[in-house]
């Protein structure tokens, strides 16, 4: 088949499951998730397509002669076709049962087909306009969908989410009339060509507007507020799917127009985009292990995972703009890794945070613990999700974070003195995010899993429906592929990354990634059939040491006090204290200590403690803007004083004022 | 031989760990347990009964596997007494520590999964210290790395290049603080002692007993021989070989004797002489000594040696 079959197919099927949530039969509108999944289906046929073809047209209608509402692809959008398909395919299945008990559940299908359309239809874009179009519509789409459960906290969520997401456009509209202005054309191909003529200063405009617009979707900092907010409030399939592939389409768009289509930079692009990378993921995860909602967590971790991407990306623009294209390629191929694992295993997260919210109606951290007995599936895959987003081998985070550590050490073969500094610089970070994020998911994984019940929410759940465990399982299943056959991935990746930097960069053969430049190999699959071989010479040597002997049961350890209860556990809030305490400066924590007493000081009747943390660009960045602008429309309001008569004035003032000036 | 190098580490780690309480034990005046105590202590517990809580789960059983398991990982990547270690291919210095990451957060899950409140304090610390330790480590890594233009062990360990530059011994300086700080020793953390408030690493194993404290118990002896041989095999991999020829291999495996001793001798200097610090003090030793690592990274860069 050709490949615009591909297209009608998939297309066709999210149609239909559209069609089918509005029917007004509700036994039938449990079907729009099957067509969703057979239409990802049809689309990760196409992105194998444009993987390894060349830049190809799909569906076009000439609309004047300067535009045409186009959709076309080429090995970048393959790659991000597939990631969206991948996770579509398992929110889908997921969602079966998800959804199950829903009050709008046709609502929420007609919605979330949509919303997984316009991804497409942003990625597939061949042109300014349609792009436009696109975005809006998954920007709408999802701000519909982040205020599905309607509450209070929701429609905030959606406010921040709408406002800011708007600010991105406007952005994005700016630098594609100035890219328009400049090359005469909407096509994005065509731009590329045509980019070199473009003066110098228009181009760092264009980056950074290119920053700012597309990071504001992609969440960087300290762009990010909406994130943790919006993402947390959407259902759970739905925070999968935006803070797994919907984020991305923002570093799609931030790769489109910084590294394909204004090519070659100077070296301070990169520069820029290392420091706010590292920026974003040291501080992602420092406000994410400080959560208790899980959902929470989950969302500012996002913001540390596109911290990572960016530092691959960050590198990679270093690289080209010294025209060490094959540098250039590891790190680019680095982000592009990552972009694929995080997709997998921060999907497959909030798919678990919803199965577990699902069994015990909290959010709250704290108020589970000891779900890995009544729920073993759904722990066994938000285990499995922890330890790839933590980079452990041999799971898939493992992988593109050593490929971003190879690119950041490969900074030192780099000719300028600011990047042999800043990149290692960047390593360390990373290094500081990595140990961050195991902290922060020990605790996510061990508050809510380990251990006893905290709350009457935990105690007699059960374990969510199959259809929900399948989509679990299915992308937990890809962490651990993505994880020992690196070669694969980086054969799906290479294709997209020569298209930008002109060089595959890494070899991979039997199962070793080799880097030529640092002699530096990794086989994650040799590590973990290290670890099965030694798991069976351990058993046996036990085995004739020791030989069987009995293993009792008993209570733990309880320093005496008959039966140790939940209460006594660690909490999530005291894990992180030492934590919380050590970067005071950057968190400014507050807490507030209240006693009442009976007979002062001597009989304490009740204590209530409660400690929050300073969102700092909340507080030092937003805060001043939005009080500056309430100053601004206080002053403006002087003029507005609701009289008919008054106005007219103003009218006639300007009137004569132009009649004045105007010649 | 290039193949088994890693079975030095397996067998003579407890050793290792004889000697340095055997050595602290004379420095402090007492005559102190032979130095193979630790075989008859792991063999004794070996053959022990178990006694496990029921509040646990799978992981408690599983994660003295996967220590265990992913140590052993670890010592194959690291070339011990000769550079030309084919399953070093298997990965490379971040890939190492990494493994050991593995390790550490199933540790940490395990220290949870009992629901006492010490559990949770050990996981809190260890996981706390590691957040400390680990941009530091790898600075000081990094150095190294730069320097040898591969991030291989092996690679680092055949380029012999910047053994008396000052970025060198910044990093090497670094380093030895990394070292007691993973190993769970004096100043960070007291290995001999169960007394709840000072314990970080016994805090995780409070609730194992038998072969499963055993395991636990020996790849912590692993892990301490392993940095002590990354150490030597980064800072000063003098005499160590880079082929497979007796002759070589019976030098460098003197050489690399003497040169654990030595490293050994340290510890047990270092644990003698300080005395354990208060945990919210450790932000100060550890933040100083990532600063030391971040000065070796600029000097290299700085002054190109």
């Amino acid at each position: 088949m050709d490949p615009e079959s591909y297209l009608y197919i998939g297309v066709l099927f999210f149609i239909s499951g559209v069609a089918i949530s509005l029917l007004p039969l509700s036994k039938v509108k449990n079907y729009t998730y099957i067509l969703s999944a057979l239409g990802s289906v049809g689309f990760a046929l196409l992105s194998l397509y444009l993987l390894f073809a060349t830049p190809v047209n799909l569906f076009s209608i000439p609309i004047s002669s300067v535009f045409d509402f186009a959709f076309g692809g080429d090995a970048i959008s393959g790659l991000f076709v597939l990631a969206i398909s991948i996770l579509t395919f398992a929110v889908s299945i997921y969602s079966i049962g998800y959804t199950k008990d829903l009050k709008n559940k046709g609502l929420m299908g007609f919605l979330f087909n949509i919303f997984i359309l316009s991804m497409y239809a942003v990625i597939l874009s061949g042109n300014i306009i349609t792009f436009l179009i696109s975005w809006e519509t998954m920007s709408i789409v999802s701000y519909f969908l982040v205020t599905f459960d309607r509450n209070e906290k929701s429609a905030k969520a959606g406010l921040i989410y709408a406002v800011m997401t708007h600010i991105g456009t406007a952005f994005i509209v700016a630098l594609f009339l100035i890219l328009y202005k400049q090359t005469g054309s909407m096509s994005f191909s065509d731009m590329k060509g045509l980019s070199s003529q473009i003066p110098e200063n228009l181009k760092h405009l264009i980056f950074i507007f290119s920053i700012i617009g597309f990071g504001t979707k992609a969440g960087i900092m300290p762009l990010h507020t909406w994130l943790p907010r919006a993402h947390p409030a959407a259902p759970s399939n739905i925070s999968s799917l935006m803070s797994g592939v919907m984020i991305k389409t923002g570093i799609y768009g931030f790769i489109r127009i910084s590294m394909d289509i204004m090519g070659q930079g100077p070296e301070w692009w990169g520069i820029v985009i290392l420091i706010i990378g590292a920026i974003s993921a040291v501080y992602g995860v420092l406000y994410a292990l400080m959560e208790n909602d899980i959902k929470r967590l989950l969302a500012y971790s996002s913001v540390e995972n596109i911290g990572i991407i960016l530092l691959g990306i960050g590198a990679s623009m270093v690289f080209k703009s010294h025209g060490l294209y094959n540098l250039s390629a590891i790190g680019l191929i680095a982000a592009l890794y990552h972009i694929f694992n995080h997709a997998v295993f921060k999907g497959l997260l909030f798919l678990g945070s919803g199965s577990v919210m699902h069994a015990t109606h909290t959010k709250n951290m704290e108020k589970m613990g000891g779900l890995i007995k009544s729920m073993p599936y759904t722990g066994l895959f938000f285990l499995i999700g922890s330890v790839s987003i933590c980079a452990l081998p041999p799971f898939n985070g493992f992988v593109s974070e050593w490929l971003t550590y190879q690119s950041l050490l490969l900074g030192f073969k780099s000719p300028s003195i600011t990047s042999k500094i800043i990149s290692p610089l960047g390593g360390a970070a990373l290094a500081l995010t990595g140990a961050l994020a195991a902290a922060c998911f020990v605790k996510a994984f061990g508050i809510s899993f380990l251990g006893m019940p905290r709350s009457h929410h935990a105690e007699n759940v059960k374990e969510s429906s199959p259809s929900m465990v399948a989509g679990m399982a299915f992308l937990a299943v890809l962490c651990l592929v993505f994880g020992i056959f690196p070669g694969s991935v980086i054969s799906v990746i290479s294709p997209a990354s020569f298209l930008i930097t002109g060089s595959y960069g890494i070899l991979s053969e039997k199962g070793f990634l080799n880097i030529s430049e640092t002699l530096s190999a990794l086989s994650p699959l040799a590590i973990l059939i290290t670890m099965i071989i030694m798991f069976i010479a351990t058993g046996i040597f036990i085995l004739t040491v020791g030989g069987k002997r009995k293993v009792a049961y008993g209570d733990s350890w309880d320093c005496g006090i008959p039966a140790l209860n939940a209460r006594m556990q660690y909490t999530a809030t005291a894990f992180i204290k030492p934590i919380k305490l050590i970067f005071k400066r950057i968190y400014l924590p507050r807490r507030e200590l209240k006693v009442s007493y009976i007979v002062k000081p001597f009989f304490v009747k009740s204590i209530k403690y409660s400690s929050e943390i300073t969102p700092f660009f909340e507080k030092y960045v937003y805060e001043p803007v939005i009080v500056f602008i309430h100053w601004i429309a206080g002053r403006v309001r002087l003029l507005q004083s609701g009289s008919l008569h008054l106005y007219l004035g103003y009218i006639l003032v300007t009137l004569i004022l132009l009649l004045i000036f105007g010649t | 031989m290039e193949y088994f190098q890693f079975l030095i580490i397996i067998l003579f780690s407890p050793l290792i760990n004889g000697v340095i309480k055997k050595l602290k034990a004379n420095m402090q005046g007492r005559i102190g347990p032979g130095i193979f105590q630790p075989y008859y202590d792991l063999i004794r517990l070996f053959k022990k009964d178990m006694v496990i809580s029921s509040v646990t789960s799978w992981i408690f059983k599983a994660t003295p596997y996967i220590v265990f398991t992913s140590t052993i990982a670890a010592s194959m990547i690291v070339p011990v007494i000769t550079t030309k270690a084919s399953l070093g291919m298997m990965g490379d210095v971040i890939a190492l520590i990494y493994v050991f990451a593995l390790g550490r957060f199933f540790m940490a899950l395990a220290g949870i999964d009992a629901g006492t409140a010490f559990g949770g304090e050990g996981s809190s610390r260890e996981m706390t210290v590691a957040i400390l330790v680990e941009p530091m480590m790898m600075l000081s890594i990094f150095t190294a790395a730069i320097s040898a233009g591969s991030t291989n062990i092996a690679r680092i360990a055949e380029t012999h290049g910047i053994f008396y530059s000052p970025s060198h011994i910044l990093a090497l300086s670094a380093f030895m603080v990394a070292i007691i700080a993973e190993t769970g020793r004096i100043p960070v953390d007291n290995p001999d002692t169960h007394l709840e408030l000072t314990m970080i690493h016994e805090g995780m194993l409070l609730e194992y007993s038998g072969r499963y404290l055993s395991l636990m118990e020996w790849a912590h002896y692993m892990k301490q021989m392993l940095l002590f041989t990354l150490a030597v095999d980064i800072f000063f991999p003098i005499g160590i070989a880079n082929n497979t020829e007796i002759s070589g291999l019976a030098v460098s495996s003197g050489v690399y004797i003497f040169k654990i001793l030595l490293m050994a001798f340290l510890m047990a200097l270092i644990e003698s002489t300080r005395a354990k610090m208060r945990f919210f003090q450790l932000p100060s030793l550890l933040g100083g000594a990532f600063v030391l690592a971040l000065l070796s990274l600029l000097t290299y860069i700085m002054m190109g040696k």
